[in-house]
């Protein structure tokens, strides 16, 4: 006799998934890889496609070898941080191999040793990505210089950004504030253009994958604290406009804040994450040691979503 | 539009039953008639084997506080009473009855006959609904002549009435409205009368234009009636979320909603009321969906309690389908998988509802991504997730003090759940946790 299922309710499921959610992030990836494409050519292309299949390649190894867990790098998440760590870096010939050890410290200590997706404290690809930057500071900041449009070739002229030119000092030599939304600057491969990042964060926004909370309240917290600086000296400070479009903070903004598993739930504490984020931000780009401060800025709010997963709950219904 | 504020989903609404109208079951052989239909104690037997009864006689009488009368749906022998497996496979005190004939008891009112004055006190209202054993049929299954005998102290200032029927697949509601519009504004005048408020409003969800606009008319010939269109979300028919978009107010933590001055009850409930007071009938018949997407017929069918499962499906559909994968009673965010498909039909019964495999498959459960999904779907504002970790771990009196208790089980946190985690689930065990926890502890 053939027997029925029993359960207990709901007996219908939205069909919501992780895979799909990762995946339609991947989708909003695109138009910043595309754009990067289109600015720093071959190296970009190469620099992607290694950080993503050495991020699956580590991820299937340490499930297959040390956790002894079936693969999960069908969801996709794998491909995420790749394609984000590789949006991370400068794209010069030498980051197409240094990247590869970026992947490796994102998957193997960003993401497996906590037990992997889902249980990271912190954003993997922006742990690859600081392990970089402190190890090798040389190669992680220099920036090719955007010249012509796909260029083929992996040797690139390097020059500032715009952060490395306000931080040596110098407002008048930066690009205009619609080049600078357009992206055709120096800088990682997925953060010159901001128009490709709002292409992909609308997107997620549709989809319903983030929200609003997160990239409103960083990018704001950062508009207006850049905005109070200006005001109080024109010449040593950069103008908001400026400030919030050069750099990683749209992308980080947008992308890497927004990562549910280092975020906090309620929005309330998602509004506090972002702030905390535009914050930081701004003041290790004024004050700290290095011109950009999104990476550092995230990675510290990561540590504190626990707390404000404590403190910030829903407002209940019935009291 | 009116709706509640918080949380909330849109599950697919598959109502593919509204167009069938509704059909009389034929009489079964047999009927076993459960003492425990209803919240609260079982009632008890007052007939004994070989004694002859009649459609509509008191078979099973409420001595407790919290209990209701039964009667008997059908005419003939009471061949045993002893226990009788329901459809959780939970042994219940039953009453088995050989059906001969339909010879129904001489006071009940069988004529088509619409009777529209009730001239009786709200005292002998309520009384009348106490001996004619009605129910909320909404679900819960709550005594009808506790819920309107308002307590000292508390005053009722607001009769809702709850035809939103937002399970998707049931269309019992439905058609009852469809097809008994007076009758419901009669029963819903008379709640109005035993409860002593100006008004009763009838939240319907905006996805039945139909009978929203046959409400709507048929109330203007009746004093206090308002019809109420309502937002298409779920859990738009929850007592507590009902009472929000209708009235504004919350119903506090641990407390009832005449705690706030409502009293709220299901649109089958006002017309069972109707029969019982206006017809003498007991509760003995109720409208019962039968449905599903592969099932070749699409059914409403008035079925006399008492009548099994399987009987049902023989009638409605012959056989259930090679691919079922479940059958549930009620609807699919709410409803019980049944597990004994042999067992009766009680007062609170809304539907069979077949599913097949495909669609009664959970998908594997993965890692919680932490997306708080879960909590933005929950119209309790709790925290699904951190419940699921804290009865993981044991941490009940942790899951206490975050108000595990508040939760409806309405199911939006699973159906909601990127990752598949049967939060409900968890969250029904840590309930019962904790009640069995402050039960020792008391």
């Amino acid at each position: 006799m053939k027997l029925l299922n029993i359960s207990g309710s709901p007996h219908v499921h939205s069909d919501e998934s992780t895979k799909k959610i990762m995946w339609r992030v991947n989708l909003a990836l695109i138009p910043m890889l595309l754009v990067a494409i289109a600015y720093f050519g071959l190296n970009a292309l190469l620099i992607s496609i290694v950080s993503v299949v050495w991020c699956l390649l580590f991820q299937w190894l340490i499930e297959k070898f040390i956790m002894k867990t079936p693969s999960t790098i069908s969801d996709g998440s794998a491909i995420v941080t790749g394609l984000l760590l590789a949006f991370n870096v400068p794209a010069t010939k030498e980051m197409i191999l240094l990247v590869g050890l970026g992947a490796l410290v994102a998957i193997g200590i960003g993401k497996m040793s906590f037990g992997g997706l889902g249980k990271n404290p912190f954003n993997p690809a922006l742990v690859g990505r600081v392990f970089l930057l402190i190890s090798f500071p040389v190669q992680m900041t220099t920036w090719p210089t955007a010249g012509k449009l796909f260029p083929m070739t992996l040797d690139t002229v390097s020059g500032p950004t715009p952060l490395m030119l306000l931080k040596e000092g110098g407002t008048e030599a930066l690009p205009q504030a619609w080049e600078l939304f357009l992206g055709h600057i120096g800088g990682s491969l997925g953060e010159v253009s901001a128009l490709a990042i709002l292409i992909g964060a609308i997107y997620l926004l549709c989809r319903k994958i983030i929200t609003w909370h997160i990239p409103v309240a960083f990018i704001g917290t950062a508009f207006v604290f850049s905005a109070i600086l200006w005001l109080v000296n024109p010449e040593l400070y950069v103008d908001p406009v400026t400030s919030i479009l050069t750099g990683g903070i749209m992308l980080g903004a947008c992308f890497m804040a927004t990562d549910m598993v280092t975020s906090p739930m309620s929005k309330v504490g998602q509004l506090i994450f972002g702030a905390g984020c535009g914050l930081l931000t701004i003041i290790i780009r004024t004050w700290g040691a290095y011109p950009e401060g999104v990476s550092f800025a995230i990675l510290i709010m990561n540590a504190v979503t626990p707390l404000l997963n404590r403190w910030c709950k829903p407002a209940r219904f019935a009291c | 539009m009116k709706t509640f504020k918080m949380g909330g989903v849109h599950p697919e609404e598959n109502k593919i039953s509204n167009d069938a109208v509704i059909e009389q079951m034929p009489l079964p052989s047999q009927v076993v008639v459960l003492m425990n239909q209803h919240l609260g104690a079982p009632a008890t037997p007052v007939v004994a084997k070989g004694d002859k009864v009649k459609v509509g006689q008191l078979i099973g009488e409420a001595q407790a506080f919290m209990c209701a009368n039964v009667h008997s749906p059908v005419s003939g022998t009471v061949t045993k009473i002893d226990t009788c497996k329901d459809i959780a496979g939970i042994a219940k005190p039953a009453i088995y009855i050989n059906v001969e004939g339909d010879e129904w008891v001489d006071t009940i009112d069988r004529t088509p006959e619409i009777k529209r004055e009730c001239n009786l006190e709200p005292k002998e209202i309520v009384a009348k609904l106490k001996e004619m054993g009605i129910v909320g049929l909404g679900g819960a299954t709550f005594p009808a002549h506790i819920k309107y005998s308002v307590p000292e102290g508390k005053k009722a200032e607001y009769l809702i009435i709850n035809a939103v029927e937002c399970e998707p697949y049931l269309t019992s509601d439905y058609r009852v409205m469809m097809e008994h519009a007076e009758e419901i504004c009669i029963g819903v005048s008379i709640l109005r009368k035993a409860l002593g408020v100006p008004n009763a409003y009838i939240g319907i969800e905006n996805n039945k234009p139909v009978p929203i606009s046959v409400m709507t008319e048929m109330s203007k010939n009746f004093q206090g009636i308002v019809v109420e269109p309502l937002k298409v979300k779920y859990p738009q028919g929850a007592e507590k979320q009902l009472i929000n978009a209708i009235t504004g107010r919350k119903v506090p933590s641990g407390k009832l909603p005449i705690d706030v001055g409502c009293v709220v009850s299901n649109v089958g409930t006002a017309f069972s009321v109707y029969e019982a007071i206006q017809k003498n009938k007991p509760l003995i018949e109720n409208i019962l969906t039968v449905t599903g997407k592969k099932i070749p017929s699409q059914h409403n069918y008035q079925v006399r309690i008492g009548i099994t499962y399987n009987d049902i499906i023989k009638h409605a559909i012959g056989a259930l389908p090679e691919t079922t994968g479940k059958v549930i009673s009620g609807g699919p965010m709410m409803g019980k998988a049944i597990v004994n498909l042999d067992a009766p039909t009680t007062k609170g019964a809304s539907s069979v509802l077949v599913m097949d495999e495909a669609e009664a498959r959970r998908n594997p459960e993965t890692n919680c991504i932490r997306c708080g999904k879960c909590a933005n779907a929950c119209p309790m504002g709790l925290e699904p997730y951190l419940f699921s970790a804290l009865v993981k771990n044991g941490r009940i009196e942790e899951a206490q003090k975050h108000n595990i208790l508040d939760c409806i089980e309405c199911g939006c946190c699973f159906f909601s759940c990127p990752a598949n985690k049967p939060l409900t689930d968890e969250i029904r065990l840590g309930k019962n946790r904790v009640r069995a926890m402050m039960a020792a502890k008391r």
